[in-house]
């Protein structure tokens, strides 16, 4: 099924937010808006559903603590408890505070490194990705609005997008529904 | 304009009073006779008895070690209970001094914390500056009353600061110490009350100054108030940063004479910041739930809050540095202090730790968590606590030993001077209006928002 949608570039990100807000209003369906740099508030006025990814960290970090508790209690306690300059290996609690800076540092690690690479898996991200960029002006001083065309009068939309502002407004057809 | 509810002001005399009379309370059952001792301790059952047993053995060893072989049993206990009579004695006084001091701190936290909005030039807090002031409001009674406590050391009146005791730098006396003889040079009592004179002086000017000009600021047709200020709180902090230290081994360290830490006056201040913080969040909450702040919203309690949460992280950090570098370390000279605390105050000791860092890490950590106004009054509180437990572990082991207990004087002293900080604090916001007119930040603070 071929779709259809229009891109509409913008070259101010105040009318862009105004421009959003108006489509949503007239219940048009935006598909994607593409910016050379964050727009404060952008992703409310769209109506995007909050990030998760700080919850991931905060569950990933717990991880690492226990990757860090684990692989200590095994190795200076269960393993060889070892009299290393008279640190008391009897237990864990009681040579607790010389694995603190390792506990930390890993509950850190593990938060940082794997809340990354969550973002790029959930974000589709990767080397040698190809980007799926529909206009080069939007890296650098445009900004583009795609809006589903679908069932909607293309002339009547193209029409309304003019009104809010948009400079550029073009129909693009694309076999490869994607 | 703020006005002083009359059910607040009865709220805190009331308190006052109860805590006035706890005091009292305390002072009067302090025993003044070693005989005095031996029946409180008769009466306190086995499980003490068996406790201080062990003490008067260690003290017997002791003597002996000095070479008195000839002492009989009767001796090392009459030694034994003239120790526990001057711990139970300087009892009341340390938690006179610990209650005065926690809130003293708290004023002179929120002072540090209005320079530092002043000298970054922070735009989301100049809506919260009147709360500030009111609560720095607290600092030259709060200066007075420690300045006081301090004189009463000096002249003797209790003993609660060891080294101050003449017989100790005296070579010819049996008490000489030789540590503390050394370190007279600072740790002597004129210089000792010439430098809190200072440290009092300074931080009570500012805070003149830096009230009055922001008054002025009001009135004003310029900015010259509002620079002039600026340039106040950065010369301030400067102060601060060094007084601040010196007055922690002063006021505090010293208790424990023998013992230095250099990170103690960092230790001091970052539990001096998380209590203020915690205070200047609390009240607003508490004046905006009354109407009274306008143009204060969710975002500034937010900020406020995510403050309290990085804060008791910071304290933390520099608590658990001091800790464990010892406790590495090992060397006799400075871990005993460490262990008189974990063997003598065990739950005080871990149980702030859990109610100053796991309990505001977890429930601050969450974004929406920080706009909710009980969550951070609810934290708040547990904050305030676990930070007065702080103060209590850094005076109390040094001055009454295992004689310890949150009793009638701790409670006591606590209920007073939480009455007279509330009775002063919210006495001193009815006396200018609650929002500052011509700060230049005050607009982008009205519509502050994260």
């Amino acid at each position: 099924m071929a779709a259809k949608h229009i891109h509409a570039i913008y070259s101010d990100d105040d009318i862009l937010m105004q421009a959003v807000k108006q489509v949503r209003a007239e219940r048009y369906h935006i598909e994607e808006v593409y910016t050379p740099f964050p727009v404060h508030g952008l992703d409310k006025v769209m109506g995007l559903a909050p990030t998760r990814i700080a919850i991931c960290a905060f569950l990933y970090g717990l991880v690492g603590l226990s990757v860090a508790i684990t692989m200590m209690n095994f190795i200076m306690i269960e393993d060889w408890p070892q009299d290393i300059g008279g640190k008391p290996s009897f237990s864990y609690i009681e040579n607790m505070p010389a694995f603190v800076p390792i506990m930390f540092e890993l509950t850190v690690f593990f938060a940082a490194h794997l809340m990354v690479i969550t973002f790029y898996m959930r974000s589709k991200l990767w080397p040698f990705k190809k980007a799926e960029n529909p206009d080069v002006r939007t890296t650098d001083d445009h900004f583009l609005m795609a809006v589903d065309a679908g069932h909607h009068d293309v002339e009547k939309l193209s029409k309304f997008l003019y009104d809010t502002g948009a400079l550029e407004i073009s129909l693009i057809e694309n076999d490869d529904d994607h | 304009m703020y006005t002083l509810p009359s059910k607040l002001k009865l709220f805190a005399i009331i308190f006052m009073v109860v805590g006035a009379l706890g005091m009292l309370a305390g002072f009067l059952s302090a025993p003044s006779t070693t005989a005095e001792v031996k029946e409180m301790m008769a009466a306190h059952g086995d499980g003490h008895g068996g406790d201080h047993g062990e003490t008067a053995t260690h003290d017997n060893v002791k003597e002996n070690h000095d070479g008195t072989h000839g002492e009989d049993a009767h001796d090392s206990e009459e030694a034994h209970l003239t120790h526990v009579l001057h711990q139970m004695q300087n009892r009341p006084w340390s938690a006179l001094y610990i209650a005065s001091f926690f809130f003293f701190m708290i004023a002179l936290g929120t002072l540090a914390f209005y320079a530092i909005q002043h000298a970054a030039q922070a735009g989301w807090s100049p809506v919260l500056f009147r709360v500030m002031e009111g609560i720095t409001a607290y600092l030259p009674w709060a200066s007075v009353i420690i300045i006081i406590l301090l004189l009463l050391s000096v002249f003797h009146v209790n003993h609660i600061f060891h080294w101050m005791d003449a017989d100790l730098i005296n070579p010819e006396s049996p008490k000489y110490d030789k540590l503390i003889a050394g370190k007279s040079g600072w740790l002597n009592p004129m210089w000792f009350v010439i430098r809190a004179c200072i440290y009092l002086l300074g931080f009570n000017l500012y805070r003149y100054f830096s009230r009055k000009w922001t008054l002025n600021q009001d009135n004003a047709e310029d900015n010259r108030w509002f620079k002039k200020n600026f340039k106040l709180a950065a010369g301030f902090l400067v102060f601060f940063i060094y007084t601040e230290s010196m007055m922690s081994w002063d006021w505090i360290m010293s208790f424990d004479p023998h013992w230095f830490s250099t990170l103690f006056g960092w230790y001091v201040f970052a539990g001096m910041m998380v209590c203020a913080i915690t205070v200047i969040a609390m009240i607003t909450i508490v004046l905006k739930s009354q109407g009274y702040l306008e143009y204060v919203n969710d975002s500034h309690i937010h900020d406020l809050a995510k403050f309290m949460f990085a804060f008791s992280i910071f304290w933390t950090y520099l608590w658990f540095s001091q800790f464990m570098l010892i406790w590495y370390a090992n060397i006799p000279e400075e871990v005993t202090y460490f262990v008189t605390r974990i063997e003598d105050y065990n739950l005080p000791f871990f149980g702030m730790v859990a109610m100053n860092f796991i309990f505001p890490v977890l429930l601050l950590m969450n974004s929406d968590y920080k706009r909710v106004n009980w969550f951070v009054i609810l934290t708040g509180i547990v904050i305030l606590l676990g930070h007065y437990v702080d103060v209590f572990n850094m005076v109390m082991p040094a001055t009454v030993g295992k004689s310890w207990f949150i009793g009638l004087p701790e409670i006591g002293a606590m209920l007073f001077f939480f009455g007279l900080f509330v009775l002063v604090v919210f006495t001193a916001l009815t006396k200018a209006p609650l929002l500052a007119k011509r700060n230049p930040f005050i607009k982008e603070s009205k519509h502050f928002h994260y």
